[in-house]
């Protein structure tokens, strides 16, 4: 991968008393998008995320950025320079864009609108198709097959990859992404979220993040700003943080009841060690195999294909005494996680699934090992800690039927 | 009934009153797309031209095309402009109005997107708005055609010179002779069905994105929307 080496940096964006004001007239403060005196500094390499209720001004303030709307006044730094100084289509080229639909060109080919800002920066032909073909293998869209393909031909999923692809092919050390995974189903999300994760870590970008989110928010962000209506911002810190000492009733109310399941988002499967299954490869001998998963307490044989990936699980009777192991032996599956699922979205996918275990893979889909609901909870424990934002009443109830249910689900096998 | 030999002693004379057609239909539809086309993005730029400039041209619409060939004679006599100047106003209304609608279609995170990433302006309007626009231009291309077709018959009304295919209606009617009338019509409904067939033809090679292709995207619902917006 040598989009690191591209010569990309990371810039500081810091955000000066910006205020935004619609109506010039009759100036409102409670209009939605509005903004009022917003400072705060975000660290270059490090994903911020804007997070609030809708009209909160959370995207209002993302879009001053790259001057989409400009602020009524205060100044917005990107690495201690003005951005209304600077030529605004200079300024935009200079920062990638992600928005929620997308807005992939229909009458362009992937290739081609993954090049949009090398196109427009008038790279040579050829360095633009290899860039963008880097960047497609980046976000694990095969060059070969999806190049020449146009929008329409692809999943909400790949589209979403494609928009993430497009804004990095210049190399922007600066990425504005509004809700950019909120047009695809909880799965895809946590997947899309899981990769975009990767990457960052790979090319360390400023990042301004918007959702509504609060779960994306504390998983996404190294810091978190909690919008309230109004465009003020109630709290900015790391997400840890925001979870364990809300700093008024409203981030605690917004925040939500179950802070305690929340902080399970703050978790990654990556945190737990995993523990092993006992493995076979398709074509392996069925007698061998047998008298491994009969020796271990876990009734179930995990059956690999010739890549390592997970096909599913064989119950140890049904494991046949002679002859090779073989696909069609699968009883059931589990659902797959990466190193980067939250121990939320974990636990959410083993009791949709009512499984006891989840099958950990890297993003090559290849088997690493088993998260179990036990080892999630046990992790839980070791990290507890009493909240210090005093709850109301109701949602004292809501906490202990959360509560209640975790633990139920958890004796159950 | 029909004089098929009449017909056969003719066919000379089709040929040519043929081009004539086309060529009346083709200055007509090529001036009055240039025409709209600058209408059309005064009115995409700047909206409040566009209920006037539609206005006009649907004013222009309503006036029966046989009057207004009449009306021009008296002042630019009986001259290719005064054929041509009734086809051009009929396809005004017919063409702004899809090319602003084409260019009303284009999605506005598109838009945002390109704004986004640092497209100026005028770069944006030729290199995203157009291409996307297109389906709906050519459908209005295609009804224009059609009408205008239809009407190359009527300017057979300022004299043998012109009328294309409806020089021989007009003269069929004058002397009674149904045969030399069909000999107009027939020829002129196919023109208009041939030349229908060969825009959608030209619109599927424009648009490859807007079409499905392979068995890989059925059912996907960006592209049956793509395909509804034609």
């Amino acid at each position: 991968m040598t989009a690191t080496e591209a010569g990309g940096h990371a810039a500081t964006v810091e955000f000066d008393h910006v205020t935004k004001v619609y109506g010039a007239q009759a100036p409102k403060r409670g209009t939605p998008g509005a903004v009022n005196d917003l400072s705060l500094t975000v660290a270059a390499g490090r994903i911020c995320v804007l997070v609030g209720p809708s009209g909160c001004g959370k995207t209002t303030s993302l879009k001053m950025v790259n001057r989409l709307i400009e602020p009524t006044s205060g100044r917005i730094l990107l690495d201690g320079v003005d951005a209304a100084t600077r030529d605004v289509t200079d300024l935009r080229r200079g920062i990638g864009y992600v928005i929620q639909q997308t807005g992939l060109f229909p009458h362009q080919t992937i290739g081609d609108n993954v090049a949009t800002v090398p196109r427009l920066l008038g790279w040579p032909k050829q360095r633009q198709r290899e860039r963008s073909e880097e960047l497609l293998a980046l976000i694990g869209l095969e060059p070969t097959t999806y190049a020449g393909r146009y929008p329409a031909q692809l999943s909400g999923g790949e589209r979403q990859r494609v928009g993430v692809a497009r804004a990095l092919a210049a190399d922007p050390p600066i990425m504005l992404m509004d809700e950019p995974f909120g047009a695809v189903d909880p799965i895809v999300r946590e997947h899309l979220q899981n990769e975009f994760l990767r990457i960052q870590e790979q090319l360390a970008r400023t990042i301004l993040f918007v959702t509504h989110d609060i779960d994306e928010a504390i998983k996404m962000g190294d810091v978190v700003a909690v919008f309230r209506g109004g465009g003020v911002v109630e709290q900015f810190g790391p997400p840890a943080e925001i979870l364990a000492a809300p700093a008024s009733e409203f981030v605690a109310r917004f925040v939500g009841a179950d802070r305690g399941l929340k902080r399970l988002s703050l978790m990654r499967v990556n945190d737990l060690s995993l523990e092993p299954a006992v493995t076979a490869h398709v074509g392996d001998d069925g007698a061998e195999a047998r008298r491994r998963v009969r020796a271990d307490p876990f009734q179930y044989l995990l059956l690999l294909d010739a890549s390592h990936r997970p096909i599913g699980w064989i119950d140890q009777n049904h494991v046949p005494a002679s002859g090779p192991l073989h696909a069609d032996l699968v009883d059931s599956t589990s659902p797959l996680l990466d190193r980067r699922t939250t121990l939320k979205d974990a636990l959410s996918m083993l009791l949709d699934d009512l499984v006891q275990a989840g099958v950990v893979v890297d993003h090559q889909g290849a088997y690493r090992g088993l998260v179990t609901i036990e080892a999630v909870m046990a992790r839980m424990r070791d990290t507890a800690v009493e909240p210090e934002f005093p709850a109301t009443a109701p949602e004292v109830d809501d906490q202990a039927v959360a509560a209640t249910s975790a633990t139920s689900t958890a004796s159950r096998p | 009934m029909i004089d098929w030999g009449w017909m056969g002693d003719h066919v000379d004379e089709l040929a040519s009153r043929l081009v004539q057609h086309l060529y009346l239909a083709l200055i007509a539809l090529t001036v009055g797309f240039v025409i709209s086309f600058g209408l059309a993005i005064l009115a995409v730029r700047r909206r409040r031209l566009y209920p006037p400039v539609t206005a006009v041209a649907g004013i222009l619409y309503t006036i029966p095309s046989l009057a207004m060939f009449a009306a021009l004679v008296p002042i630019t006599g009986l001259s290719l402009l005064t054929a041509e100047v009734p086809l051009i106003l009929y396809t005004l209304l017919i063409f702004v109005r899809n090319i602003v609608a084409g260019f009303d279609a284009v999605p506005a995170e598109v838009i945002e997107a390109a704004d986004g990433m640092g497209y100026p302006r005028g770069l944006r309007m030729w290199r995203v708005e157009l291409p996307l626009a297109v389906p709906l231009i050519v459908a209005g291309v295609r009804v224009a055609s059609v009408s205008t077709i239809g009407l190359v018959t009527v300017s057979g009304a300022i004299g043998d010179r012109f009328g294309g295919l409806g020089f021989f209606i007009f003269e069929g009617y004058r002397r009674g002779f149904p045969t030399e009338i069909l000999f107009g019509a027939v020829p002129a409904m196919v023109l208009a069905v041939v030349v229908d067939l060969v825009l959608v033809a030209v619109q599927r090679r424009a648009t490859p994105w807007s079409q499905p292709v392979g068995a890989a995207v059925q059912g996907d619902s960006v592209t049956s929307r793509a395909v509804a917006s034609v």
